[in-house]
């Protein structure tokens, strides 16, 4: 069965991104003038403003900030799987992120040590997930 | 250079009035913004010609609108259907007024999203997090709430406080949507649409219009109603993270206690002195958020302070004596500004505080604004 819910829509400030996910790696935009590390991705740095901006490979760890289960279905692809489990991640570089926390139990803490685990959704597209590590 | 301060008691709501809120596929947002237009001039009595000032928000377009108002004014702005765009209306309107760009100016808001089956989230508002299945603003606050009850050990009985007092106001204005009284067990036994929150924790959607008439508080005593002064605002907005839309990982706490702080210190009122707080309840929890904000209790004590009705008529502090956006209409912010006049001009029968002499609106958003409201 074709994969029914929502893809990323790739331009060229987010594709490194997504390349890299597909190679089970999680980028992060990076400011090689100030340092400054990002998700996601903008034309310039929003601390100095440079323009030049680079990627760098993320651990892929983080903590666990808050999560949701969504009990309605906003895309079709969803009705099936409802409630599904949505997390806000810091990473250990420190930007925060949204992305599915994989675990179904109840038994969860702001806090928790979380890693990335990487789902092959289509042959186009792999999408970070988390899982508690 | 005039200093915000200065404009303290400069600028009054002279008129204002509303549509019927539902569901009305037969009526177009022009149609609804110009009901609600004409129930304001009638309000205050102004001659409409004299209005040389517009504002609309979630109107298509301003030039229309004055096309169907039979309005030519000098300053026209046009603000998106956002409920921040609100009190940013207001103030920038009152700004405007006092720089001389307008005498009378009418703000105009209209929905349709009811009968025209708008959802908030999908494809209809695309974002970053839609490959992971996060949308809607109601899940943004939803991942708030979550980190308050972490971190402070915030109850959902204690949010169903919220719901259930401003559903009691909303039983007491013959105008709201939703009229039938809840419990906290109704809360607690609504559908969950994203956990931890529940259908009662989420704003109406219905169709609607608001307009508000604004004039210098010299030019306000010549009008029908007792004019209602603009004694505060502050603003202060939260742009990171946008793309975490409608969400902010401190609850915009720093945003609303500095907008608050300006607002008071322009008025020169504090929290004893404040008679109802009219709070943007898009979704229950901004409500806890506003509270601690703005200081009414400390961090992390607002689900103590909402117990046992605290926010009802009568309690520690009136919260949208309306029945605000959950329960009498989503208006975006702009009805519960009208009733902040209405209670001040004591219009509001089975609702009304008591000697109320000011009210407060405040908006927890990226774009976090407070206004202060006195009787003129």
């Amino acid at each position: 069965m074709s994969y029914n819910k929502p893809l990323p829509r790739l331009d060229t400030l987010n594709k490194p991104f997504w390349d890299a996910t597909k190679q089970n790696r999680f980028l992060l935009q990076h400011c090689p003038s100030c340092g400054d590390t990002r998700f996601p991705p903008g034309p310039v740095c929003p601390k100095c403003l440079a323009g030049e901006q680079t990627w760098i490979e993320a651990s892929g760890k983080g903590t666990l900030e808050s999560w949701v289960d969504m009990h309605r279905a906003y895309w079709d692809g969803y009705k099936d799987e409802l409630p599904y489990r949505v997390c806000l991640v810091r990473l250990e570089e420190g930007p925060v992120v949204v992305s599915n926390l994989v675990d179904k139990t109840e038994n969860l803490r702001m806090g928790a040590p979380v890693k990335v685990v990487f789902e092959a959704v289509t042959d186009e597209v792999t999408l970070p997930k988390f899982t508690l590590a | 250079m005039t200093e915000l301060k200065d404009l303290k008691d400069k600028i009054a709501v002279i008129g204002v009035g509303n549509t019927r809120y539902g569901n009305f596929p037969e009526i177009d947002d022009y149609g609804l913004a110009a009901h609600a237009f004409r129930n304001a001039v009638q309000d205050c009595g102004i001659d409409k010609d004299k209005i040389d000032g517009l504002l609309v928000s979630r109107i298509p377009y301003y030039a229309r609108m004055g096309e169907v108002l039979g309005l030519n004014p000098k300053w026209t702005i046009t603000l998106p259907g956002h409920g921040r765009m609100s009190g940013m209306g207001i103030i920038e309107a009152a700004t405007a007024i006092a720089a001389g760009h307008c005498d009378y100016a009418a703000l105009l808001y209209a929905n349709i999203g009811r009968s025209r089956r708008v959802n908030y989230g999908g494809d209809e508002s695309p974002g970053t997090w839609d490959p992971w299945g996060f949308t809607s603003p109601g899940a943004a606050h939803a991942m708030m709430f979550r980190r308050h009850m972490e971190l402070y050990g915030t109850t959902t009985r204690q949010l169903a406080e919220v719901s259930v007092s401003i559903r009691y106001h909303a039983c007491l204005n013959p105008d709201a949507v939703m009229r039938n009284p809840i419990t906290i067990e109704d809360h607690e036994s609504a559908r969950f649409i994203t956990a931890p929150l529940r259908l009662l924790d989420y704003c109406l959607i219905n169709d609607g219009a608001v307009c508000l008439i604004l004039t210098s508080k010299e030019r306000a005593k010549d009008f029908a109603k007792p004019p209602v002064l603009i004694s505060g605002f502050g603003a202060q907005e939260t742009y990171s993270p946008s793309s975490i839309a409608n969400f902010d990982m401190d609850f915009w706490y720093p945003a609303i206690s500095a907008a608050g702080k300006q607002a008071y210190d322009m008025a020169g009122v504090g929290h004893k002195d404040v008679d109802a707080l009219m709070c943007y309840d898009n979704f229950s929890p901004t409500v806890l958020f506003s509270l601690e904000g703005l200081g009414f209790c400390g961090r992390g004590e607002s689900g103590a302070f909402v117990e046992n009705g605290g926010l009802s008529l009568g309690g520690k502090l009136p919260v949208n004596t309306d029945g605000g956006h959950l329960s009498n209409s989503y208006m975006q912010g702009w009805a519960l500004n009208v009733e902040a006049v209405r209670q001040l001009r004591r219009e509001c029968g089975a609702r009304q505080i008591p000697d109320c002499e000011v009210v407060q609106y405040v908006q927890p958003t990226p774009c976090t604004r407070s206004i202060i409201y006195t009787r003129g």
